[in-house]
Parts: structure tokens; C-alpha cells; sequence
């Protein structure tokens, strides 16, 4: 099944938004999956495996993004990248360097 | 068409040559198009940029990583992604097939195009992307560095600015003297310069769009003039000038030998300061009593990684060694993180003279101050070593940093290694806060150095690298002539040694005015130790107490500077050309 679709709406929750640090994690993860993925945000896409393209897309705490996925993988890439959103990208708990 | 310009003198010396000009920091890339049967060679040097600036941001993710944990290296990773990024990689590729670009003009027309997308969504990143710009213009542009270590002609290098490792690894045999548009007395490359002994003009304001390099350019930097494509009479006049000074110093010279005595019989004690460790051939030169300012941070500049014990060891020891039993101070890491590419870059230095520097950051960085505490008590079994921290404001933090020493010094009696127990150490006096509370530390320190250079930028709250403030900076304010009384005053009382560095130290101005006010001490660039022990030779003690005192009444800056200099020539009249 090449054209396996999967999308979901995520919470940008991590204090910073998404700054360059988020951003390399999510194309970092998102490079893993042979899906395409693409993140949305006000009707803007950007390819989620791009540092650059979705730092243009800007996205600070509270803004929502919609995840959409295309390709064999596609519902285990929304779900791996929904959960680094969720986990406010392993940011929070000690953010930036003290 | 000859045109003169006005900057301030930060190396002394005469220089005429050929003008280099070096565009580090603008990168004014011209639009330059390449002819169709060279694309593929221009596509070949843009791929080997990216490959190689893929490989040193690797590098430095690696470094950072292990030195300080993934965090810090994380930013350097989601640059080299940015770098991989197949949406730049195309673009880049595009305007060189297509539109016949060169790599360079293509890289600054793309990062253009996503900086506008950037600053649209105002992204805080705008300046991660342009830092890779950078790399990737200094990658296809050459390094300047690279260029600098190639010259084999004589030349006069003009930049905006010039980066302290820049400036250290220019070679005096070709480099004769150098000019920046930008910089102010005092910094760090100045004082490089002055170690190398080029003659430096900076704050020249902007000049660079109007020459181009091969043009003749002389360099005064006694005046702090800068001639463009001179007429033939200023060339005459320069070289009889340039003449006339070397005549001079070698009539100085004689007094290599003898000591710095005043004429009532007053022994003065002259150090050298030095950056690197070739200069101790210098200071033995000029006749040195020994190194009162080591300073230490040559060994961070431009590395490609944190010096280790033995790099720092190997230099000290080296200093030490030839010094043959003359004292030498080494004074502990004074630069701020910024220029430490080992060090996370600071997150909030709006103020970097006010912020994470010197003996704070050290402070900070427990296990890199350790490694030169160690590395200088292993040297202090070789000579007479002392150690200074720089930068003192608390006596808590002197309390901390001398803590830090005992626990190194416990840990090499541990290991057997020998050094000396008995080290003196010392503080910089060059924060106010350290001369309002001078009565405290005389009694917790061995010896103490007043840095002229810091405590002038904060007493006067001016940033000496700011030409529009730098007339502010001035050494013969009547306040810090207070503020060297008070330190003085308070080291005598407790029989504490004092001696003063920085560049006032180094002018004739005010050498009668210090030992007026009790110095016994001085600490100089080489450079500077035939003149001033001149002056010691020439004057007795009674007369500078009494230039002190009156120096002391006067009200502003500019009645203490011309009294200073009236003074000097009275009585030291064959000094003045």
C-alpha cells in the first residue's frame, strides 16, 4: 500500500515554539520513515524531513499544526512525530543550557 | 590620489607597503556570473564547500558534545541538517545550472530568499542561518587566515576588522603593518599587535570601498595616521622620519644593560608583558626584570579545541625556563566565552564586557580552570612563577578562585608532582568595586596589578572598542588617578607589591606621574623599556612626588595630560623628538 494516508492535529506545547532545536528533532525523526511527511500551519506546508521549510513556517506555544503523512509508514511517522509534540520535544524539563 | 586618514595609534612603528585589502566580514558579493563550460567546475566547488562545511560542523558537534553533553552540541547537528537540507541544496544548484551564478552569489542570493521567509514569521533563527552563510563564503572565499599564512611579500593588511586569531597568526616578516576601520585602544587585537610589534592603526572609520589592494599605504602607528597612495614628498618625508626613529632607539639601546635607576638612587622595577612565548626574546632584548603580565589567552585563540594541561604546560614552561630564575606572573584565562569556540556561546551577553568573562567564567568552568592551575604550579617548580587573577569585583570570588587553587595544589601533592607551595598570588585591580574595598583584599593577596586598561572602561563606563564614546577613555582622568592613589596607599600600609600594566604604563606621560604616586613597578609592552627606563634614569623621586601632588589637584583630563607632558619635557627633555 504506497498511498497510505495518516494526518493529525498537534499542540505546540513547549515553552520556546518551534525554534531551530524542536525543528531538527522533528526532520530528524521524519527522516527515519520513508512517508512523505509534511507539517501545516495556516494552510502553509512545509516538509517535515526540511529544517528550513518549516522554520518558515514559524509556530509558537499554543499554536496548532496539522501532521500529514502519505507512504507505507504513514500512520507509525504521525504517530512518532505527534508524540515528540506531546513530549514538548524533550525540552521543558531543562531548557537550554543553564 | 593620496588621501590621509585619522585613526587611533595602537602599535608603535612606521610600516609603508602594499596594501592587501581582506573583506572578512561584509562579504560584498558581487553578482559575478560564470561562463557555461566552467559550470561544472563551479558545481564541483559548491558541492566541496558543502562537504567540507558538513564535515566541520561534525566536528564541532562532536567536540562540543562530548565536552559539555548533547544539548550544546544539538545546535551544531541542526545546523549541519539545515546544511543537508535537499531544498537548499537544489535551489543552490539551480542558480548555478541555470542561471550560470557563481557558487558564492548563489549562496548569498538563497540565504536571502529564506531569511525573508524567516523574518516574515519573525523566527529566531535568522542568525543560525546566516552563521551558515558564513562558513560557506569563508569556505568558497578562502579562509583569510589561510591566505594571511601564504604571503611572501611584505604587505599592509586593511580589513573593517580583524579578529584576534586572526591577528595572532599574522607573520611580522611579511605583515608590516596593519589598519582596521573599526576597534578601539585597548582590544584584544591591539594588543596583539602590539606583541608582534606591527604598527597597528584602528577606528579609522570606513575606507576600504575606495582602495584596492597593491595601492602604497603608509602606517604611523605612533600617530595614529594612515596614508593612501602617498606623493612622492610624503614618502621622502616618512622614510627621513622613519629614519630619525631608529637612530633614537638605538641610542636607547645603550641603556640595555643598565639598571632602571632613578638619579636619587631609587631601584625600579620594569617587567615585560607578553602574549606569546617568543616574546621572552624580547623582553631579555630590552633588559627585562623579568614577566610582570603573561597573559595566557593566545592559547585559546583560533584552537581547534580546548588547550589540555600539557598545551598550557608547554608554554609556561617554556616562558619560565628561559626567563632563568626572573620573576614571571602568569595571569589566569581573561576573555569572554564568545571567543572560546570549545564554550557553548553565551545565551544572554547583550553586555559582554559586563557578562561571563574572565576569572567569572572560569568560575564557571571549574575543570578548565583547573587544568591551567595546574599546568602553572607544575611551571612554578621550574622559576620563580606567580599566578593573578584577573577581573577580581568580590573578595568572595578571590576567596573561591584561591579555594580552587589549594584543591589543585592538595591534588599534585597526592600525585608527588613537584611545584611550589609558597606560589604568590595575586589579583588584577581593575574593577572599582576591588579599589572601594582595597583595604579587604590587600590582606587576603600576595602581590597586587593594577590593569589601567579595564579599570579605565569601567570606571568611565566606556567601551574602548566604541569610537563614538572612546574620548572618554582617557587614562589622565582625575578619577582613576584617585583610584591608583587609593590602591597604592592601601598596598603600602600592608607592605603588598604593586605594579601597574596596561598601556598606561607603557606612555612616557605618565611614568613620572606613577612613581610620584609610589610605584616601584611597572609592567610594559618590551617594546616600550628602553623609553620609560630612560625616564626612570633621569628623575629623582622627589620630583615626581611633587608632579603627583599637583597632578592630583587638577580637574579635568585633558589640565592633567598637557601638565604630565609639560612636565616631561622639562625634565626629560631628550626624549621628546
Amino acid at each position: 500500500m504506497d498511498d497510505a494516508k495518516a494526518s493529525r492535529t498537534v499542540t505546540i506545547t513547549n515553552h520556546a515554539g518551534m525554534h531551530i532545536r524542536p525543528i531538527s528533532l522533528v526532520a530528524k525523526l521524519a527522516n527515519q520513515f520513508r512517508a512523505k511527511v509534511e507539517v501545516i500551519k495556516d494552510n502553509q506546508r512545509a516538509n517535515a524531513k526540511s529544517v528550513l521549510e518549516m522554520l518558515s513556517l514559524g509556530g509558537r506555544k499554543g499554536e496548532e499544526v496539522l501532521l500529514e503523512a502519505t507512504g507505507e509508514d504513514a500512520e507509525a511517522a504521525v504517530d512518532a512525530l505527534a508524540r515528540l509534540f506531546a513530549n514538548k520535544f524533550h525540552e521543558d524539563e531543562t531548557d537550554g543550557p543553564s | 590620489m593620496m588621501r590621509k586618514l585619522q585613526g587611533i595609534a595602537v602599535s608603535p612603528g612606521l610600516a609603508i607597503g602594499e596594501a592587501l585589502v581582506l573583506d572578512i566580514e561584509g562579504f560584498s558579493i558581487p553578482r559575478r556570473l560564470v561562463t557555461r563550460d566552467a559550470v561544472q567546475q563551479e558545481l564541483d566547488r559548491l558541492h566541496k564547500a558543502l562537504a567540507d562545511v558538513g564535515e566541520e560542523l561534525a566536528r564541532n558537534r562532536d567536540a562540543v558534545s562530548r565536552e559539555l553533553g548533547a544539548k550544546y552540541g544539538a545546535i551544531f547537528e541542526a545546523h549541519l541538517q539545515i546544511l543537508q537540507d535537499s531544498g537548499l541544496r537544489n535551489d543552490l544548484e539551480e542558480l548555478v545550472r541555470q542561471k550560470n551564478y557563481s557558487p558564492e552569489y548563489a549562496v548569498s542570493r538563497v540565504v536571502r530568499r529564506y531569511a525573508e521567509l524567516l523574518q516574515k514569521v519573525r523566527s529566531r533563527n535568522l542568525a543560525d542561518l546566516f552563521d551558515i552563510e558564513k562558513r560557506l563564503l569563508r569556505n568558497l572565499l578562502g579562509r583569510p587566515r589561510e591566505d594571511l599564512s601564504n604571503l611572501r611579500t611584505p604587505v599592509v593588511l586593511l580589513a573593517h576588522n580583524l579578529a584576534p586569531s586572526d591577528a595572532a597568526n599574522l607573520d611580522p616578516n611579511y605583515v608590516k603593518g596593519f589598519v582596521t576601520e573599526v576597534g578601539g585602544p585597548g582590544s584584544h587585537t591591539a594588543i596583539i599587535a602590539g606583541a608582534l610589534e606591527i604598527p597597528a592603526v584602528v577606528g579609522t572609520g570606513p575606507f576600504l570601498q575606495e582602495i584596492t589592494s597593491g595601492t602604497k599605504v603608509i602606517v604611523d602607528g605612533h600617530e595614529g595616521i594612515v596614508v593612501l597612495d602617498p606623493d612622492d614628498e610624503t614618502r621622502t618625508r616618512f622614510e627621513r622620519e622613519a629614519a630619525a626613529r631608529r637612530f633614537r632607539a638605538a641610542r636607547l639601546e645603550t641603556l640595555r644593560d643598565l639598571p632602571a635607576v632613578t638619579a636619587c638612587g631609587t631601584r625600579v622595577e620594569l617587567f615585560g608583558n607578553i602574549e606569546f612565548p617568543d616574546e621572552v626574546q624580547h623582553c631579555a632584548d630590552r633588559g627585562a626584570d623579568g614577566i610582570g603580565l603573561y597573559r595566557t589567552e593566545f592559547l585559546y585563540l583560533g584552537a581547534q579545541r580546548e588547550p589540555d594541561e600539557e598545551d598550557h604546560f608547554r608554554a609556561y614552561s617554556k616562558v619560565v625556563q628561559s626567563m632563568g630564575g626572573k620573576p614571571v606572573t602568569i595571569r589566569t584565562f581573561d576573555l569572554g566565552a564568545d571567543k572560546v569556540p570549545h564554550l557553548p556561546d553565551p545565551e544572554d551577553e547583550r553586555n559582554p564586557f559586563l557578562g561571563l568573562r574572565s576569572i567569572r567564567l572560569s568560575l564557571r568552568h571549574v575543570p578548565m580552570f583547573r587544568r591551567q592551575l595546574r599546568a602553572i604550579l607544575r611551571a612554578s617548580a621550574l622559576g620563580d612563577v606567580r599566578v593573578m587573577f584577573p577581573l577580581i569585583s568580590t573578595i568572595l570570588e578571590l576567596r573561591h578562585a584561591k579555594m580552587i587553587l589549594a584543591d589543585v595544589m592538595e591534588d599534585l601533592e597526592e600525585h608527588h608532582v613537584p611545584f611550589n607551595r609558597n606560589l604568590p598570588v595575586g589579583m588584577m585591580v581593575e574593577v572599582p568595586s576591588a579599589v572601594i574595598l582595597i583595604d579587604l583584599f590587600v590582606d587576603e593577596v600576595d602581590f597586587l596589578s593594577i590593569g589601567t586598561n579595564d579599570l579605565i572602561q569601567y570606571t568611565l563606563a566606556v567601551d574602548r572598542s566604541n569610537k563614538d564614546v572612546v574620548g572618554l577613555y582617557n587614562a589622565s582622568d582625575p578619577a582613576i588617578l584617585k583610584l591608583i592613589q587609593m590602591t597604592i596607599e592601601a598596598a603600602r600600609r600592608k607592605s603588598v607589591p604593586t605594579n601597574l600594566c596596561g598601556q598606561m604604563s607603557a606612555s612616557p606621560t605618565y611614568t613620572m606621574l606613577l612613581l610620584g604616586l609610589g610605584l616601584r613597578q611597572l609592567s610594559v609592552p618590551p617594546s616600550a623599556i628602553p623609553e620609560i627606563k630612560k625616564i626612570c634614569r633621569s628623575v629623582t623621586i622627589e620630583q615626581c612626588e611633587a608632579v603627583a601632588r599637583r597632578a592630583l589637584t587638577l580637574e579635568t583630563a585633558r589640565d592633567v595630560k598637557s601638565y604630565l607632558r609639560g612636565e616631561l619635557k622639562k625634565c626629560v627633555p631628550d626624549l621628546v623628538p
